[in-house]
């Protein structure tokens, strides 16, 4: 395959379409949350029983679907037989979906998964399931990740083919402004307004940086986009690169995603023999580099200032802002960072336009968020919804509600810099500003569910605990702060505990908001005051 | 965010003019205009209020890791930190309120309880800027359990004591060690409430460390500072068999004072000659003496290269052990450009337990020399090759800094201020004022080209001061017309300036050019000796200016002001050296080095 130029986009788009159309298959999902599972033993399995019986089926595998309470998820399509999702599949259901489904078209019905009325994946590129509406997710669990030719099928790069011959840089920061989206890492900032600030700084040089470096307890769809879409992402970059005039890209992984990390690094050679990474992308006079840089294994790296030390080789902590990464970043160069949901986003928002992301969502908060539900729920797994949903269609429709009939007290939100939202507060649609002011935060997307059995004193101290573990250890309020606090909510659980300690541990905490110098620090006495607003009753209980 | 280059305070910038755009916003209710890019520290300095901090110093960047000088904006729910947020057009900002205090107490007995509780028996106490701030804050009860850790002090390097345990890590050693110095001896190691600093995986003495102690006379705490060495002095002192003889730096006579409150710069030198007598040494010499020594060896060694071809030019100056140090971990390939002359100290030791011993009839072996330096690294020069020991002995037994000596004087109870000024002794003792000049950045050079000129023109010159070489610039460079012949000369101070320095010379050398300068001077603490890693607490660039005007005013009132005109060197060459670079000479007074290239960077 050569380097493409724009009218080749367009061609491979249909050519991959009617040459996938036809044939029959079966699809496993081969994700981190599949394999986990069991779903590599199964996938061999199926390679080698179709070889076998030799059957004209190609066995597939794609990124995550979501559901991840029913991994390993197995889909067949073939001729006679409508397309079907089995939920759970190991070697035996495997044997059993080749005989019945494969060779006889029976479907067994017992054995398929089902989530909010989904029974197979959507054909649509941006699908509609039930209540959810997928954006970010739109090819996860669809396409073979390791596929350029599937993600192009399905409508990719043609954002990046306008931004780069229809609109230029300024008029994709028209669009992305027109759009409202707002950065998904959990801060909620104008992303048009962060590209239109590092293209309006002076400097030689200028970078665009994915922050891949997920870290809160609970949340994987950052993980699960780059498994599952890493296309999505590149495209998202280079429009960005675009906008903002660089022409190096760098994503930041994690180390603890070995799959992400391999996914990402396959789709960018892919992408750079196809001629979209690299010099005149698509034949324009817009060139791109991008390579990928692994995380050391800090939380706090994720802050921007702190990812961008990281990314020099220095030790990973944050420094005082202003200035900031948008006129003094990578290597004293404006430089501008996105989350890995915002930049799935950007393909589908500019080839689409704008004016089609701003009709979703609510007012202030456009789009689709992702949520990684966990916690005391049937069906754990990712969800996109509009923004606007409330957090009881999330909870309960979506994802069945309570595991075993019990009652389902609170979710936390925004991780170890979020709250809990008390289920009489469910019916609260979502939105940065929402639950911000019930004392949490959207967060990177994580909802954790909790149910009667949980004590909100031992909810606190494990994120209390996580924060302790992250600090970086560079400012004394966050440092010993969270320490002390940790510490105080340990005798709090150990019945040590009396009044004047509660008002102590309120005291430390204000302090931490107001003089630790990052985000982590600010925000880390969170669940610790949320969980003091609602459910002040369960820390009194344990008062001597 | 470095900034190698910037050492000047805001404040100065500001009170010295700094024209450019303005802003104005109002502080706890008074308007006022400020240079754009003023931080609100010092914004509010100018209003006379002091805001704490316990990691900001006007030397360096803001770390923001202490917390304390956090501030309200109107307008903002958070409380941005004043050493790091630059003023804005109409920003209201109060400095102190209720809420504000309140968290900067709790802030400060976070810190505490982070931190051991033996404040008598701290390296510090008494001189400590979290003990200020707790005594400011008023803290009368531990309400926090203690937390600190118990950490092992490093002593190894023999020169820096390391005590991990008291580190509040503001993060200013380390900025100085690497930003600074260049030298990356000092990290931050593991994270959140267990983080330390450490040098990354090896002890201090094995770490790449210089010893320019940089990081203890910055040091908020007690966590890293000199390796004390009082404990042998006094046994020299109080043993009667020993004849113990002391010297004093340069730089030591204008930054005493501060310790016993006077302003930085004002010179005692003739009333440390008086207390040192009353410690009980039983000779007094003065290293100034040892300098004018140093500036005949090495302006001989200049006229060798610069009119006869013989040895590499430039020539450098290699009487800062620190960069002696930091030449020989990282910049081997320099030795033959460097001076083999043996720095002022050494010089005073060997010729004690030569020429002195011999002159008085005094057995070397009883002597005991002790030598009273601005440096920590000192210490470790003294042993740091077998020709310091050129008199068959340890020529310097001991060295001690500035803080040290204090230190003693306030033990003995010796009313050191209202002390009588006394005289030294001659032999080792009399000094010229290029010796003085020494202790500053420039001085050696400019006391070199003074010696030098007259050597090579065969004149008495006119010209003592060059200055051109004088001031706080990290490097100087300059031309200097000798005998028709343009000497171009370089200065750097601050190791974090010196790459420039050597770089240039590797192109040129490299492409086979013409060398930029024939004569380089390097100093490795900003400022010179001055700012040596041992002197009084404190330091910034206002204090190095007065303490370098303490010297350039002692220069100027000498009525002698060139080493080679100094009657009691001359004597020392007429009846025992014989002449500059002679066989003794280079016996007694010069040394070799060593490539030691174990680090990179």
């Amino acid at each position: 395959m050569g380097k493409l130029n724009r009218d080749d986009l367009d061609r491979l788009e249909s050519e991959y379409q009617e040459s996938r159309q036809e044939r029959d298959y079966i699809r496993v999902g081969m994700s981190t949350c599949g394999i986990a599972a069991g779903a590599e033993p199964v996938y061999r399995f199926l390679c080698e029983e179709i070889r076998r019986r030799a059957l004209d089926v190609e066995v597939r595998r794609s990124g995550c679907l979501g559901m991840c309470h029913a991994e390993p998820l197995v889909e067949v399509s073939v001729a006679g037989a409508p397309r079907s999702l089995y939920g759970e599949v190991g070697l035996d259901a495997a044997r059993r979906i080749l005989d019945q489904h494969v060779e006889k078209g029976l479907v067994l019905a017992g054995m398929l998964a089902s989530q909010d009325g989904l029974l197979a994946p959507p054909e649509e590129t941006v699908p509609r399931i039930g209540r959810q509406l997928r954006i970010v997710l739109r090819n996860c669990g669809i396409i073979d990740p390791t596929k350029i030719e599937e993600y192009i099928a399905r409508g990719g790069y043609q954002g990046l083919k306008r931004a780069l011959f229809e609109l230029g840089p300024e008029s994709v920061i028209e669009e992305m402004r027109t759009a409202g989206l707002r950065g998904r890492g959990g801060a909620g900032y104008p992303a048009w307004l962060k590209w239109k600030l590092t293209r309006d700084a002076e400097g030689a040089e200028k970078y665009m940086i994915c922050n891949g470096d997920e870290g809160d307890p609970g949340a994987y769809m950052d993980r699960s986009v780059l498994e599952g879409d890493p296309h999505s992402v590149i495209e998202g970059m280079l429009i960005g690169a675009l906008a903002i005039g660089a022409s190096q890209c760098y994503f930041y992984i994690r180390a603890e995603y070995p799959l992400a990390v391999d996914r990402i690094e396959t789709a960018i050679k892919q992408a750079r023999r196809m001629g979209l990474v690299g010099k005149n992308i698509l034949g324009s006079n817009f060139s791109c580099e991008m390579e990928v840089r692994l995380g050391a294994g800090a939380f706090v790296c994720g802050e921007e200032t702190a990812l961008i030390a990281s990314l020099e080789g220095r030790r990973g902590t944050p420094r005082p802002r202003p200035p900031y990464p948008a006129q003094y970043g990578l290597w004293q160069m404006p430089s501008n960072i996105n989350n890995v949901e915002t930049l799935a986003n950007v393909g589908p928002l500019i080839a689409r336009g704008g004016k089609w992301f701003a009709s979703i969502g609510t007012e202030s908060s456009k789009g689709t968020k992702v949520f990684a539900v966990t916690g005391k729920v049937r069906h754990s797994g990712l969800v996109e919804i509009p923004m606007g949903t409330t957090i009881r269609e999330i909870v309960m429709d979506i994802c069945g509600g309570a595991e075993g009939g019990k009652h389902i007290k609170a979710v936390q939100t925004g991780g170890p810099s979020g709250g809990v939202i008390p289920e009489e507060l469910f019916d609260t649609p979502v939105s940065y500003e929402s639950l911000q002011e019930l004392g949490s935060i959207m967060g990177s997307g994580g909802l954790i569910v909790m149910d009667e059995d949980d004590c909100m004193v031992d909810i606190a101290g494990f994120y209390l605990g996580f924060c302790v573990e992250e600090s970086c250890g560079k400012c004394a309020p966050c440092r010993i702060g969270g320490k002390q606090v940790k510490m105080l909510l340990d005798k709090i659980s150990a019945r040590r505990a009396t009044a004047k300690d509660v008002t102590e541990l309120r005291r430390i905490c204000h302090a931490m908001q107001k003089a630790s110098l990052c985000g982590l620090g600010q925000t880390a006495p969170n669940p610790v005051l949320s969980t003091l607003r609602y459910f002040e009753n369960e820390y009194e209980a344990l008062l001597q | 965010m470095t900034n190698p280059n910037g050492y000047e305070s805001l404040p100065n910038a500001i009170i010295n003019g700094a024209s450019g755009p303005t802003v104005s916003c109002r502080i706890n209710g008074s308007e006022v205009e400020l240079p754009d890019g003023t931080t609100i520290l010092d914004a509010a300095r100018l209003l006379r209020l002091e805001i704490p901090t316990l990691c900001k110093h006007a030397d360096l960047d803001p770390t923001a890791a202490c917390g304390l000088c956090i501030v309200k904006v109107e307008g903002t729910h958070k409380m941005p930190r004043a050493c790091c947020t630059p003023v804005e057009e109409g920003m209201e900002i109060t400095t102190h309120n209720a809420e504000i205090m309140d968290v900067r107490r709790t802030v400060v007995e976070l810190i505490l309880s982070k931190h051991p509780t033996d404040c008598l028996t701290c390296g510090r106490n008494q001189n400590c800027e979290l003990q200020t701030v707790a005594s400011d804050f008023g803290i009368r009860q531990a309400v926090m359990p203690n937390i600190a850790h118990d950490l092992d002090r490093d002593s190894s390097s023999q020169a820096l004591t390391l005590d991990p345990a008291r580190c509040i890590t503001c993060g200013r050693c380390v900025h100085i060690c690497q930003d600074i110095q260049n030298v990356h001896a000092l990290c931050f190691l593991d994270r959140g409430y267990g983080t330390r600093i450490a040098p990354a995986g090896v002890s201090l003495g094995e770490s790449p460390c210089v010893r320019c102690g940089q990081c203890s006379a910055h040091c908020p705490t007690g966590a890293i500072f000199e390796f004390d060495e009082t404990r042998d002095v006094w046994e020299y002192l109080m043993t009667p068999e020993y004849h113990a003889v002391v010297q004093i730096a340069p730089s030591v006579r204008v930054a005493i004072g501060e310790a016993f409150g006077l302003a930085p710069g004002t010179n005692l030198t003739g009333k440390l000659y008086a207390v040192l007598r009353r410690l009980g040494f039983d000779a007094v010499f003065d290293t100034n003496f040892g300098a004018d020594v140093t500036i005949l060896e090495e302006a001989s060694e200049f006229i060798q290269r610069f009119l006869h071809g013989r040895g590499e030019l430039p020539l450098i100056t290699s009487c800062c052990p620190s960069w002696v140090d930091f030449m020989e971990k990282f910049h081997g390939d320099m030795i033959d450009h460097f001076s083999t002359c043996k720095s002022p100290h050494e010089i005073v030791g060997v010729l004690t337990k030569t020429y002195y011993a011999d002159k008085m009839g005094i057995d070397p072996s009883r002597i005991r020399c002790v030598s009273v330096m601005p440096c920590t690294a000192k210490k470790w020069e003294i042993k740091r090759h077998e020709s310091m020991s050129a008199s068959g002995f340890q020529d310097v037994d001991v060295s001690i800094t500035t803080r040290e000596l204090a230190r003693m004087i306030k033990q003995a109870g010796i009313s050191f201020l209202d002390l009588e000024e006394e005289e030294c002794d001659p032999v080792l003792g009399d000094y010229t004022g290029a010796g003085t000049i020494f202790g500053v950045t420039g001085g050696v050079m400019e006391a070199a080209l003074r010696t030098a000129a007259d050597l090579i023109t065969g004149e008495t010159m006119e010209q003592l001061e060059y200055n051109t070489v004088r001031g706080l610039d990290g490097v100087k460079e300059a031309g200097v017309e000798i005998a028709g012949r343009q000497v171009r000369v370089a200065v750097a101070h601050g190791l974090g300036h010196v790459e420039t320095v050597l770089n240039r010379i590797r192109e040129a050398r490299e492409a086979g050019d013409e060398p930029p300068y024939h004569f380089v001077e390097v100093m490795a603490c900003p400022g010179g000796c001055v700012g040596g890693g041992g002197q009084p607490y404190g330091v910034t660039n206002e204090v190095r200016m007065a303490r370098a005007r303490g010297l350039y005013s002692d220069d100027a009132r000498r009525t002698v002001r060139k080493s080679h005109e100094n009657p009691h060197v001359q004597m020392l060459y007429k009846d025992f050296l014989k002449e500059p670079l002679s066989a003794k000479a280079h016996q007694l007074l010069h040394t070799r080095y060593q490539a030691r290239l174990t680090y990179t960077r």
